[in-house]
């Protein structure tokens, strides 16, 4: 007998292969989190002396963690992840909010086509693009700077096609009524269909800070300066200098790379999945 | 085909009790309704019934066959649910086909393709599509069987979710408000099919609705459901003429029945918004009791007083050949709402005062708990006779 | 019942048809000013939008393509129109094509293995009532996980002598290797990788086609008579999931096509041309070697086959 619908009889013996199976899968998942954390507290004989213990017989965390924030800029990569990522979602939204309300709730020559564009631009591997963008930037002198982590990203497909479907969830009658009141478009925009689409703005928000802090691929090629470069590129930056010798520090440094995004995700794990999902999860 | 017995049947979810030491017997062939608000247990016991849910206590059989213990295939019943419920990848013929294949194929012979080259699967699988056509033929839907549900109209798929209970010819059919996905008019024509559709099997249905209008055209009896309760299974002239407790007399009939308060003067008469009305109650002088009028009851009477109930006229709603007079009574702030026979009030209107009488044998008695008490009128006494007279 | 009558303009009745005709003007007039604003501010709400959607994806686009077709390296002052050189070149390079084949190899290995335990995961997951979001968290973690610092940790797991997979294997008497230095092993373990990293995005997906399905049709299936575990499955959960899954298949393959972190972190393509894929290819020979046509060349052949 297999899972059935007799819970009284069968809930048990299934319900422990279930917690068994979830929690040996969810343990393997957790191995290379474990074993990063494990060795930013192990001093350097430790990690070397091949042994099983992810608890450190000498705790040696704060050495570590200390160096990962003192050699390397670590606290400037993410305060420099933090800043891009900012001005990204800021940009994006602003850009992207009033085009989806014009594609979901007005009506002009062109709708079908611009939608066709938004559709093009989400199926299109951005990284494609990355050499025109590297000489467009090049050309326009930004090359090494913020501007050039960011500019690529100031519009994004999906934003727009995320913020369309949900306004059109919004009855037409929400925006008349507006009209009626007196409100403009673009106050129509951002006093009445921005709000109402908080749900889509917290997904999207998610989407695009989470897609950005981790994004190695453009700032590689955006940016040499040690001082501009956000979480991802920083760790590889401190793993070339370090030349894989000193583990504990370099963990230490992932540790706290990826600490930020894994709190707030277990904090807010439900958006955390709407957003990452883009909003395929209802 | 089979009886059903149901045995005082409790269920709990959590701490909330749903149903409360249910007891029913169903006769082999009998049209059982379930009837009762959303929420009052009524589907939770038919899932029992199913076996798609397992009570707290107390037992069923089916056809004199315990089946508490049995899993729903074995329970030898079938169900129509309010969704329909059908596979949305499957064909029509492959819904209907289903129970069959279940039933009479072996796990191998279910095998995508391998299935088919095993010995007896192609025989076996050409009788199940020679019942199914038969059945989609004699349901009207033989033409439709190579379509998916998703292309079917609301009557169609309806229709295919009963195909898919007949053609395993079930001893019990189970409907959980088959009808209330249908628009008004398909309702009415689907529910007469309904009842055709019992009368040419003979099987017992048990029929789950809140509308107590299929309770009424559908049913040889009507079970009452409240609150995780029966309250009365009985005819449904019965149910509505001679309802066991308030809350049954108020649950059925529209416009509602009209609810009073009276108190007993003495033997043989009521005091009753501001009138008294000849009623003999088997009650003390004294005692507060609740009349159940229905709207139908009332008439036009000439002038006020005893035997009559006299109110201010506050709306009128035009059904035709009948009038809804909502009146607001004159001792008192009833509202209440008579029945009258358009040709018999032409001029009514609104702000008027009106005098309406009552037959005594129409009015339904309760005491403070709701429960019904029996008028010791003998049937047949004129209704209008003036309240002096009885008096003396 | 004559106003119908009259705006069909029954020839019968010339009078009616002057009216029918009378009327456009004095009404379209409004209308068609209306819609007029209604475009305009429509094309000024989404203005912003579509210069930067022309500049930065179909401008780049036809960048792209052009750049491809001339021998321009990127600092040059010059350029001359090359035609499909640079294309030739891309596909007669041994380097190239390893990149294509490991690509699709390791497509082939991460889209399937994903889906299977993605699914498995979230059927285990749905199958009980307790420790849902617990065992949701976990699953989903490595997927938003910055990919760059969790292959560091994955370098130092599978480093040769004091990672803990080696000394895993060593103790319990299996062969170790050198994982990500042994051209057998580099991509199946970055293919490992990447399934670790996606199932849990696979995962919820399922974990949310598998909510959607109407508990009606599992009851139905159990009266019907398919009330094993696997004949429900078979009968209900699979088909159903039917889109969920080709969404994820579609997804998790345009990631797989895109893979680059861990290539960049963990082999740099090696040994040899044991791990490289397309988009490090592309990365290298644009930005490394700063052979701008041919990495041109190779953006428009990955775009296609993406």
């Amino acid at each position: 007998m297999s899972i059935n619908m007799h819970p009284n009889r069968l809930l048990q013996p299934s319900a422990i292969v279930r917690h068994a199976v979830l929690l040996t899968t969810g343990a393997l998942i957790l191995v290379p989190f474990v074993w990063m954390v494990s060795l930013s507290i192990k001093p350097p004989g430790e990690i070397f002396r091949a042994s099983f213990s992810f608890w450190p017989a000498q705790i040696y965390g704060v050495e570590n963690y200390t160096k990962a924030l003192t050699e390397a800029p670590l606290p400037r990569y993410m305060g420099n992840g933090l800043i891009v990522c900012a001005l990204i979602l800021g940009l994006q939204i602003l850009v992207c909010a009033p085009c989806a309300y014009a594609l979901a709730k007005l009506r002009f020559p062109g709708r079908d086509l611009l939608f066709a564009m938004v559709l093009i631009g989400l199926l299109l591997p951005h990284q494609v693009l990355s050499l025109p963008l590297f000489v467009l930037s090049y050309q326009l002198g930004i090359l090494n700077t913020y501007a050039a982590l960011i500019f690529p990203y100031v519009v994004s497909p999906f934003g727009i096609f995320l913020f369309r479907q949900f306004f059109k969830t919004i009855p037409d009658d929400v925006v008349h009524a507006a009209r009626l009141d007196g409100l403009s478009e673009i106050a129509i925009v951002w006093k009445i269909m921005v709000p109402m689409a908080l749900p889509a703005l917290a997904a999207f928000s998610i989407f695009s800070i989470v897609g950005h802090w981790n994004d190695l691929f453009w700032p590689l090629i955006a940016v040499r300066d040690e001082s501009l470069m956000p979480p991802p590129l920083g760790i590889m930056a401190f793993k070339s200098e370090e030349s894989g010798n000193d583990y504990g520090p370099l963990m230490a440094a992932s540790t706290l790379i990826v600490l930020p995004l894994v709190v707030a995700f277990l904090a807010a794990q439900k958006w955390f999945v709407e957003g990452m999902t883009g909003g395929a999860v209802k | 085909m089979a009886s059903v017995s149901i045995d005082g049947i409790d269920k709990n979810y959590g701490a909330t009790s749903v149903l409360r030491s249910v007891s029913l017997s169903i006769a082999d062939g009998e049209f059982l309704t379930l009837l009762g608000p959303s929420g009052c247990g009524k589907s939770t016991l038919l899932r029992i019934l199913a076996g798609l849910e397992v009570q707290d206590a107390g037992s069923l059989s089916i056809g004199e066959r315990a089946v508490d213990n049995l899993r729903p295939k074995r329970r030898d019943v079938a169900m129509v649910f309010q969704s329909y419920a059908l596979y949305p990848h499957m064909t029509v013929a492959s819904n209907m086909g289903l129970p069959l294949r279940m039933r009479r194929l072996s796990t191998f012979q279910r095998l995508p393709l391998l299935g088919r080259l095993l010995p007896g699967t192609a025989r076996i699988a050409a009788e199940i599509d020679a019942e199914v056509t038969r059945t989609a033929k004699s349901l009207g839907i033989g033409h439709l069987l190579a379509r998916k549900p998703g292309q079917l109209s609301g009557g169609q798929r309806q229709r295919v979710a009963v195909g898919r209970a007949m053609v395993r010819h079930p001893a019990v059919f189970l409907m959980d408000e088959p009808l209330s996905n249908l628009d008004a008019k398909l309702r009415v024509q689907m529910r007469a099919e309904i009842k055709e559709l019992h009368q040419r099997l003979g099987a017992t249905f048990v029929y789950v609705t809140h509308d107590q209008a299929e309770a009424m055209t559908l049913s040889d009896r009507v079970a009452v459901m409240l609150d995780g309760e029966l309250l009365q299974v009985a005819p449904p002239q019965e149910i509505y003429a001679d309802p066991d407790d308030r809350r049954v007399a108020e649950f059925i009939g529209s416009p509602k029945i009209n609810m009073l308060d009276g108190v007993v003067r003495e033997r043989g008469l009521i005091d009753v918004a501001g009138s008294t009305l000849a009623i003999g109650a088997d009650a003390l002088a004294g005692a507060h009791l609740t009349l159940g009028i229905r709207p139908e009851a009332f008439h036009l009477a000439e002038r006020g007083g005893p035997g009559a109930l006299t109110g201010f006229v506050r709306m009128i709603e035009h059904m035709g050949s009948d009038l809804f007079v909502h009146l607001d009574l004159a001792g008192g702030d009833h509202p209440l709402i008579a029945r009258l026979l358009a040709e018999r009030a032409p001029d009514i209107a609104p702000g008027q005062t009106l005098h309406v009488g009552v037959r005594p044998d129409r009015v339904l008695l309760f005491d403070r708990n709701g429960r019904r008490l029996r008028q010791e009128v003998e049937s047949g006494r004129a209704s209008v006779t003036p309240i002096r007279e009885v008096a003396r | 019942m004559s106003e119908p009558l009259a705006l069909t303009g029954a020839p019968n009745e010339p009078s009616a048809t002057g009216i029918v005709r009378a009327l456009p003007s004095p009404a379209a007039a409004p209308a068609r000013r209306r819609a007029f604003t209604e475009a305009l501010a429509a094309w000024a709400l989404a203005g912003p939008a579509v210069f930067f959607l022309l500049a930065l994806f179909f401008l780049p686009v036809i960048g792209v393509f052009v750049i491809a077709l001339t021998d321009w390296q990127f600092g040059a002052l010059t350029l001359s129109f090359v035609g499909l050189a640079n294309f030739r070149e891309v596909f007669a390079d041994d380097g190239f094509r390893a990149s294509l084949v490991n690509t699709i190899v390791y497509v082939l290995i991460v889209v399937p293995g994903t889906l299977v335990f993605g699914l498995l995961i979230a059927l285990l997951i749905e199958s009980g009532k307790s420790c849902r979001s617990f065992y949701r968290a976990i699953h989903f973690l490595p997927f938003m996980a910055t990919l760059t610092a969790m292959a560091v940790a994955w370098e130092a797991l599978l480093h040769p002598t004091i990672g803990l997979v080696n000394q895993t294997l060593a103790a319990i008497g299996l062969p170790t290797a050198n994982w990500l230095r042994d051209e057998n092993t580099a991509l199946p373990v970055l293919a490992v990788i990447g399934i670790w990293q996606n199932l849990g995005y696979a995962m919820v997906l399922f974990l949310a086609g598998l909510k959607s399905i109407p508990q009606d049709l599992y009851d139905a299936a159990d009266i019907d008579g398919a009330d094993l575990w696997l004949d429900r499955f078979r009968t209900v959960t699979l088909p159903l999931l039917g889109p969920v899954s080709m969404f994820v298949v579609i997804v998790v393959a345009l990631r797989a096509f895109e893979s680059f972190d861990t290539v960049k972190v963990l082999t740099q393509g090696g040994p040899g041309h044991a791990s490289e894929m397309l988009l490090y290819t592309l990365y290298r020979e644009s930005f490394e070697y700063l052979r701008t046509g041919y990495g041109a060349a190779v953006a428009t052949s990955f775009s296609p086959s993406s």
